[in-house]
């Protein structure tokens, strides 16, 4: 198994990618790090790094549409400035002295199973 | 002093909404239960995402459920969460 990737070394990874597409970590590092590490965790648990702030069913299979960066992040940055845990923002959202937005959840809800 | 209900935090142990949820009731000294979901399983899980979607059909967290379900907040809406136990 190839050694645990940090938080920090995924922030430096993404950040190269999502940067220039807009895609904006929120400056809020209470909310970035403790984020990317919950990814990692996710990712450790699930094999893939699912949502922080969603129920994961469990499988890559039937969690595909909240597989970080997750499908509801365009429209809900463009909506709200921010995808729905925070991860990530609008340049604009990360010139406000308080990055942190209540988005609403746009992933259906029959999409959770609930089972185990 | 925040008025006495009975408040129970459903979350999710990697949600750093529900961690700040969490935080915000105990600096506020709200006596409160949580139960983190996503560490449920079997019958409890169903259960618990059961009673969730009475409240909470979107199923999100965290979910705030404030004397069954006299009072439910959706997502840490630090104010309505003052309004709710008169913080």
């Amino acid at each position: 198994m190839s050694a645990q990737m940090t938080a920090e070394q995924l922030f430096a990874m993404l950040k190269k990618f999502q940067e220039p597409k807009g895609n904006f970590f929120n400056k809020d590092m209470t909310m970035t790090m403790p984020l990317l590490e919950s990814l990692l965790a996710n990712k450790e648990r699930y094999g893939y790094m699912a949502c922080p702030c969603r129920l994961p069913n469990g499988t890559f299979e039937e969690d595909k549409d909240i597989v970080c960066p997750c499908v509801y992040r365009e429209a809900d940055m463009e909506e709200y400035g921010a995808c729905f845990c925070g991860l990530y923002v609008t340049a604009e959202v990360n010139e406000r002295d308080d990055t942190a937005i209540v988005v609403p959840e746009r992933r259906p809800p029959e999409k959770i199973l609930g089972q185990d | 002093m925040a008025k006495s209900c009975n408040v129970t935090l459903y979350a999710l142990s990697t949600c750093i909404h529900c961690k700040k949820a969490k935080q915000f009731l105990e600096d506020n000294g709200v006596p409160f239960t949580v139960v983190f979901v996503d560490q449920l399983t079997g019958d409890e899980r169903k259960e618990t995402i059961a009673r969730i979607k009475e409240h909470n059909p979107k199923l999100s967290f965290p979910t705030i459920i404030i004397d069954e379900g006299t009072c439910v907040i959706v997502g840490f809406h630090k104010e309505e969460i003052e309004e709710a136990l008169d913080i």
